[in-house]
């Protein structure tokens, strides 16, 4: 009887919670203490479900009981769905038994807004710290900040999780006033800037005093929705850039809305996910932190949305031809990154590889680099390889014509008609 | 053409390796003992395995590699792939030849082939640390079987003890038929013969009485989390391939159901 209604909880308070993307759990320094349970490492995806999406933490609300009505919110007030509530205990025992089981990494814990923002987080986090403290666990626990919350439980919060996050859920002001009215983006922003400060000050402690205990060593992060309101790229990702550079985010997760409401400030029912858009976004967010590029080298006024039908870096290099042809024999890691079809390690390979012989291009072939996309970028002294002089359009036709994208489907509308 | 016979141990095949350039061998293929197929108008000679000699072909490796590039050779080996004996003497050989480190020189196939095959035995021993699934008994043991593409046990054995502390566990490699066991203090390697397919009235019977329930709350939780309007099975099968998921709890439907 007991086990039949924990089985309906879950069902309820995971599908809740499973549109907030970040899986990570990884970036944690946590280790196994006094032959405990559990620790940290570089992150570990122990299953992928069908729609394709790592499984790597027990991913639930506490409640979804909301006092809220954020009309992109499945467990909005107003919605007419099934409510329920974990206790602390039956949460406890879920993350120890799936995680004695290898089915997870640790926990990522959040929840509705039940009566006020401190008993919320008070709630949250109790659980955290009887995980930690009664069961000795150091395993991966990645909690949410609720916004309005005391300084108090945030610093506690974070003296159990490895990551803490804030979502910010729309991406600018109005959004959020169009479909969350009782929020706005100072309540958001209020605690990330005490948290930012927090971790700031333990990482310089922890510089002179090893044994400082962990603050949320594994940083913050948070979400936007996308294509639930009309923010174009630039905005998002410029928002994007403004955590990472003034909230030192680890990490910005874009979730493409999925509808879920009739609420007609929303996309309707039926509506698709906008995957490419999310896709793309996630390439250009790669971009920013991993290979180099300003935001304003891939958005700008004049180009405030990425293109769909192509990748990011590809739609820099055709907006940037006068950078190209390459000599990959002689250029930096920096610009070789640069190159559509040649990705980070990739580059690393060709540096290596290069000290030993000029490379030629059945050399990068065996290397396992997208020769036929990055031939329009490269040049080659020995023998030279004449490159007629092509135009952006026509390199970009002829790429899209040999790669069979797994999103062609969408851009073929030509071919429909036949 | 020599063949070596070595007894499929990675001690075994540096053994061997020390012999050819002990004996100035030409021409030589390897073979693990219990294989039979000998090569017909093949000459035989057995390697008897000398953790002596070994040590020397790996010390001279150590000297003329990076860590990184040591290490990959074990991995590579590990990787069990067709003929990885033999591509691993040609990068032995190219690796004594040298002057200069020559790991980098990858449009090189002695050294391309032995990355490669050291990328596969990782990616397959990143795999089972997250595709183990541990089911306990009544005598509080977790028990899980993996077939992995790699000879993977040694190298995931550290992870699990680091990880799983105050549990005693055994991961059983149902295709190399040998597994690993942690008593609280130490993990040892153990041969044993499990049943290929248990009755459900026999797992009840070594069970815990709850791992019944956890198994359906973790089926549960998978299909809860997946967001049907998004439905991606090429990229399911990607991350998740078939071959596994005979050992995948969440991807085995309950027959218990009522």
């Amino acid at each position: 009887m007991e086990q039949e209604r924990v089985m309906e909880k879950l069902a309820i308070l995971a599908d809740a919670a499973k549109y907030d993307v970040s899986c990570s759990s990884g970036q944690s320094t946590r280790k196994n203490k006094n032959k405990g349970l559990g620790d940290t490492g570089g992150g570990i995806c122990h299953a992928f479900t069908e729609d394709g999406r790592c499984v790597s933490l027990l991913k639930i609300l506490l409640t979804n009981h909301c006092i809220f009505d954020c009309a992109y919110c499945v467990s909005r007030k107003s919605n007419d769905i099934k409510r329920a509530a974990f206790t602390v205990q039956e949460v406890v025992d879920l993350t120890i038994g799936f995680y004695r089981r290898n089915y997870i990494e640790g926990l990522f814990l959040s929840s509705g807004i039940f009566d006020n923002a401190d008993y919320t987080m008070e709630r949250l986090v109790r659980i955290v710290k009887k995980l930690r403290l009664e069961e000795n666990f150091n395993g991966y626990i990645h909690l949410k900040a609720i916004p309005g919350a005391s300084e108090e439980l945030l610093k506690e919060a974070g003296l159990y999780a490895d990551r803490l996050s804030v979502n910010v859920e729309m991406p600018t002001e109005q959004s959020l006033k169009l479909l969350a009215p009782d929020k706005n983006h100072k309540d958001v922003i209020k605690p990330m800037q005490y948290l930012k400060n927090e971790i700031i000050g333990y990482q310089e402690e922890k510089k002179s005093n090893y044994k400082t205990p962990l603050f949320a060593p594994a940083g913050q992060s948070t979400q936007m929705v996308i294509g639930a309101t009309k923010e174009n790229d630039l905005e998002i990702l410029g928002m994007a850039n403004y955590f990472y550079e003034q909230m030192k985010m680890r990490r910005v997760y874009y979730s493409g809305y999925v509808p879920i409401s009739y609420d007609n400030r929303l996309p309707a029912i039926g509506t698709p996910v906008p995957m490419i858009r999310e896709n793309r976004l996630y390439q250009a967010d790669w971009l920013i932190r991993y290979y180099g590029f300003n935001v304003n080298e891939i958005v700008g006024f004049d180009q405030p949305n990425l293109d769909l039908d192509i990748d990011p870096k590809l739609g820099w290099a055709l907006r940037n031809l006068h950078q190209f042809p390459v000599d990959i024999n002689s250029a930096d890691l920096e610009l070789i990154q640069r190159i559509p079809g040649i990705g980070f390690l990739s580059a690393k390979k060709i540096v290596a590889a290069r000290r030993f012989k000029k490379l030629q291009p059945e050399d990068l072939k065996k290397l396992g680099i997208a020769y036929s996309r990055s031939k329009f970028f490269l040049a080659f002294s020995s023998p030279f390889y004449m490159q007629k002089d092509l135009t952006p359009i026509q390199i970009k036709s002829q790429i899209l014509n040999l790669q069979n994208s797994k999103y062609k489907n969408n851009f073929s509308n030509q071919l429909a008609l036949f | 053409m020599i063949q070596l016979l070595y007894d499929g141990s990675y001690e075994g095949w540096l053994t061997a390796v020390f012999e050819i350039y002990e004996y100035k061998l030409k021409d030589v293929v390897f073979a693990k003992e219990e294989i039979s197929n000998t090569l017909l108008f093949s000459e035989i000679q057995l390697v008897i395995t000398d953790n002596a000699k070994a040590n020397r072909v790996l010390n001279g490796l150590e000297q003329r590699l990076s860590h990184h590039g040591f290490n990959n050779l074990y991995f590579a080996f590990l990787s069990e792939m067709g003929q990885i004996e033999e591509i691993l003497f040609r990068f032995v050989e190219y690796v004594f030849s040298s002057p200069m480190n020559i790991e980098g020189d990858l449009s090189r196939n002695e050294v391309l082939n032995v990355k490669k095959a050291a990328h596969l035995t990782g990616k397959e021993s990143h795999r089972m640390k997250a595709f183990v699934r541990f089911k306990l008994t009544k005598d509080n043991l977790y028990y899980a079987i993996i077939e992995p593409d790699c000879d993977v046990l040694p190298l995931i054995e550290q992870h699990f003890k680091n990880r799983y502390a105050d549990q005693r566990w055994l991961i059983y490699d149902a295709k190399r038929k040998y597994g690993i066991y942690y008593d609280l203090e130490n993990v040892s390697t153990v041969e044993m013969q499990f049943e290929s397919n248990p009755s459900s009235r026999s797992l009840a019977e070594i069970n815990d009485e709850n791992e019944e329930f956890f198994e359906n709350l973790w089926r549960n939780y998978f299909k809860s989390v997946n967001i049907e309007s998004r439905k991606n099975t090429k990229l399911h099968i990607k991350h998740m391939p078939k071959r596994y998921w005979k050992n995948l709890t969440e991807k085995i439907p309950n027959l218990n159901k009522r």
